[in-house]
């Protein structure tokens, strides 16, 4: 059904265990079609274990709950992934018959037009990144999910990364959930900033332009366990 | 003028040189030359007694005797002939037992098993068998090879295999990959360097059980010739036989790394 692709990304009571460790516990998220998501939590606050949770990716981890999303999922991991035996173009449509031409679209997207026969080994991480981000969006996912894609950057290219991102999720629209443990990432990219904490969804800030930012980071910072004096 | 050059000294700081530096060209041949040049000094300066072991100079001569005759041709003809036999039935046999013991849980109970035992029983040791099934003629010769050809293959993609970095495998689910795609686009490919080691191991392994084959009842074949030079106490085409079996296991070996250079380009290694 057409509508279908258009509706609302539900996760409801998400309970995932490692062993005797509860690592979610009775989640619920809800994300609308085209909304730009970010996700924050502490290191080990289980945002990857959603995330793989939400792509499919943890069949073997115990647990319930009821996930519902679309049918087209793309997932951008934290190292670019690429296959280093396979030139950048066929990374790109990987898995995709007859797709050669959208994929070299896709690259001159992320500004690698150009670079399609190139060995990811002769790329920079920036410029792996971007392929891995071309390698998503050729898939005109529904909902793109991304963990820490831009962790290994640095701080340059991160800020690059990020216009090219809003640019193309604008042109695209494909739902987002973006983990990140950069606040002021997640303010500049997000529609909607998520906490997870303790397994649960603990704070949530809407940036809808209503209020000011560093009223919200602030917040958010105190639902992340930051306190006043740790705070620059 | 170079920029280096123009710096102070001290300003240029070398890292230490870790890799083993640029490719030599035929480097390969380096140290059986140096082999060949000790044997010719030896042999000129009659330390070496040539009832024992002839000089370089008479292998050459029984070599170019043995070509105008014709015998040599003929005889490795049928050599070369048995190991590309051989070598087709192994290495095809060898990889698809790799692969399905290597995409299975079912597969690798079933396969693997066997195949360690074959691989601990030496290959003379299944010679009588062989002979008892297969009789003394070709059948049984390329069998000996395959046989032999095939553990290398099995073992070396096997591994090659079972090490591909599973953060591909999630990729490929991901990405929906079906079963096909997935064994075209990420096992085989990065079974390859385990494949192509393998086959290094398969290519001299071949020499090496075309002996054992050709050395009981054969009427053609190096192997052959050497045995019959046996009879005669001729060491010189003893000599040219094994010099043969030498530069044909190089050649392959030699050959076969140049397909890995080819085929593993996408790897930036130490080895460069
Ligand atoms: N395969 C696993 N087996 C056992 N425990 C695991 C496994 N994967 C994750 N965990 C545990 O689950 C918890 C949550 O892990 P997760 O990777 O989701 O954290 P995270 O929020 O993504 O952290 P980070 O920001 O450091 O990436 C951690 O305590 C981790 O030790
Ligand atoms: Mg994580």
């Amino acid at each position: 059904m057409a509508t279908d692709t258009r509706r609302l990304i539900r996760v409801e009571a998400l309970t995932r265990r490692y062993g005797s460790r509860t690592i979610l516990d009775r989640l619920d998220l809800e994300i609308e079609p085209g909304e730009f998501v970010a996700l924050l939590g502490q290191s080990g606050s289980g945002k990857s274990t959603l995330l793989r949770a939400l792509a499919g990716l943890d069949g073997d981890v115990a647990g319930d709950g009821l996930v519902d999303v679309p049918a087209q999922v793309s997932v951008v991991f934290q190292d670019a992934r690429l296959l280093p035996w396979q030139r950048v173009l066929d990374n790109v449509v990987l898995g995709l018959d007859g797709a050669a031409a959208r994929g070299r679209e896709s690259l001159a997207e992320v500004g690698l037009a150009g670079r399609e026969r190139a060995w990811p080994n002769e790329l920079s991480g920036g410029e792996q990144q971007r392929v891995a981000l071309a390698r998503s969006l050729v898939r005109e996912p529904r909902l793109l999910l991304a963990d820490e894609p831009f962790g290994a950057l640095d701080a340059l290219t991160r800020v690059r990364m990020h216009a090219l991102l809003r640019r193309l999720v604008e042109q695209h629209r494909p739902a987002v959930l973006l983990v990140t443990h950069d606040v002021d990432e997640a303010i500049a990219l997000a529609d909607r900033v998520v906490v997870l904490d303790h397994g649960r969804i603990a704070a949530e800030q809407r940036l809808d332009g209503g209020r000011h930012t560093t009223e919200i980071r602030a917040e958010l910072l105190r639902a992340l366990g930051v306190t006043g004096e740790e705070r620059t | 003028m170079t920029l280096v050059a123009t710096r102070p000294e001290a300003a240029v700081h070398r890292p230490k040189r870790l890799r083993p530096g640029p490719r030599i060209r035929l480097g390969f041949l380096v140290g059986p030359s140096l082999l060949l040049a000790l044997w010719s000094v030896t042999s000129a300066t009659g330390l070496l007694d040539p009832r024992f072991l002839s000089a370089p100079w008479t292998v050459v001569t029984t070599a170019a005797e043995l070509i105008e005759s014709g015998r040599l041709q003929d005889n490795l003809l049928a050599s070369v002939w048995r190991v590309l036999l051989g070598l087709a039935f192994g290495i095809p046999l060898g990889t698809l037992l790799a692969l399905v013991s290597g995409l299975s849980r079912w597969g690798e109970a079933v396969i693997d098993g066997p195949v360690q035992i074959k691989r601990a029983v030496p290959a003379l040791a299944l010679m009588p068998l062989l002979i008892l099934w297969l009789g003394i003629g070709e059948g049984m010769k390329v069998t000996v090879i395959a046989l032999g050809v095939f553990v290398p293959i099995y073992v070396h993609t096997h591994n090659g295999l079972r090490s591909i970095d599973s953060r591909y495998v999630e990729l490929a689910e991901t990405v929906g990959l079906g079963r096909g795609a997935f064994i075209r686009k990420v096992v085989l490919p990065g079974a390859l360097p385990g494949f192509l080691l393998g086959m290094r191991f398969a290519v001299t392994t071949a020499w090496l059980y075309l002996v054992v084959a050709e050395l009981i009842n054969s009427t053609t074949g190096i192997g052959y010739m050497m045995d019959l030079a046996r009879t005669y106490g001729q060491t010189d085409v003893i000599l040219v036989g094994i010099v043969l079996y030498g530069l044909l296991g190089l050649f392959s070996d030699a050959g076969v790394r140049l397909v890995e250079r080819r085929a593993l380009s996408w790897r930036r290694t130490l080895a460069g």
